[in-house]
């Protein structure tokens, strides 16, 4: 693996060190938590690094980026994908995040399939998503919703604001991953 | 850092025991890539491998559509065989047994 370390761009020791710290800290105070192997993780990182540095955003570093934000929002770590495949294989697709039951040791971590839809279906989802949101937007809300509710895509929490977020004050998603939810 | 070898890997043919064609297709920051192509090198066989995410553009579409007749979810590391048998993941025993070892 050292072949590969050499040939990333500029990304130094140091910088992925505070950021593997940064996101394990982060990941723990919201009951997440890093895969406990630490070197695998730390590789983990300096793809996220490369990603910044390639797309200027978080890419999933298992899977290919298409360089427009608006298409890969679905995988900007932590992905859409993440709590699912937690609860059902005790990873993310990368593995960076892992279950209890895998820190307890009652499971092990392995490849597990894509979960992400392929393209022609993602695109259907997204013109289906902004349909939703056009019509609920000319929706007179009733008596029944004071405010619009926002989901995060990333961690499911709802807020009923006029807006949504800035920042998802659980896993500080930012706000263009939020969808209208009612 | 060796400057004169940044970001250039796209891919390479690794020479050893002939088991047929072995084409692995993967990403440069994905880890489960790395295990397999470590796999394949530790096993000692002939094989090539392709970082999806170094291709220029046009190399990149090319290798995706070639990719996706084998896995339709374009997903990574996908080992190719002999050009008819897809192994899709970091799966050692699957690799080890499509390779006969």
């Amino acid at each position: 693996m050292k072949e590969e370390k050499a040939a990333e761009e500029g990304i130094s020791e140091e910088k992925v060190d505070t950021v593997y710290k940064r996101l394990k800290q982060e990941a723990e105070k919201s009951g997440y938590h890093l895969n406990p192997d630490v070197e695998f993780t730390k590789d983990l990182v300096r793809g996220l690094l490369t990603n910044e540095e390639r797309y200027g955003y978080w890419a999933c570093p298992c899977r290919l980026a298409s360089g427009n934000t608006e298409e890969d929002l679905d995988i900007v770590c932590p992905c859409y994908y993440r709590d699912p495949d937690l609860n059902d294989y005790g990873a993310c697709y990368c593995a960076l995040y892992v279950s209890d039951e895998v820190i307890r040791e009652e499971k092990e971590v392995e490849s597990i399939p894509e979960r992400r839809p392929p393209q022609e279906e993602r695109e259907a989802a997204r013109a289906e998503e902004s349909e939703r949101e056009e019509m609920m937007e000319t929706m007179e809300i009733s008596g029944k919703l004071s405010k619009p509710v926002w989901r995060c895509k990333v961690c499911g929490y709802l807020s009923a604001m006029d807006e949504a977020p800035g920042v998802c004050p659980i896993c500080k998603a930012k706000k263009e991953r939020f969808e209208r939810f009612m | 850092m060796n400057i004169f070898n940044q970001d250039t890997d796209k891919g390479k043919h690794i020479s050893g025991i002939d088991k047929g064609k072995v084409l692995m297709y993967g990403l440069s920051t994905c880890v489960w890539c790395k295990k397999t192509k470590k796999l394949l090198t530790d096993l000692g066989v002939d094989f090539e491998y392709v970082y999806v995410d170094r291709l220029e553009e046009n190399e990149e579409n090319e290798a995706v559509e070639k990719l996706r007749h084998f896995n339709p979810s374009i997903s990574f590391p996908t080992t190719i065989i002999n050009d008819e048998k897809a192994i899709v993941g970091f799966k050692e025993k699957q690799i080890r047994e499509a390779l006969g070892f």
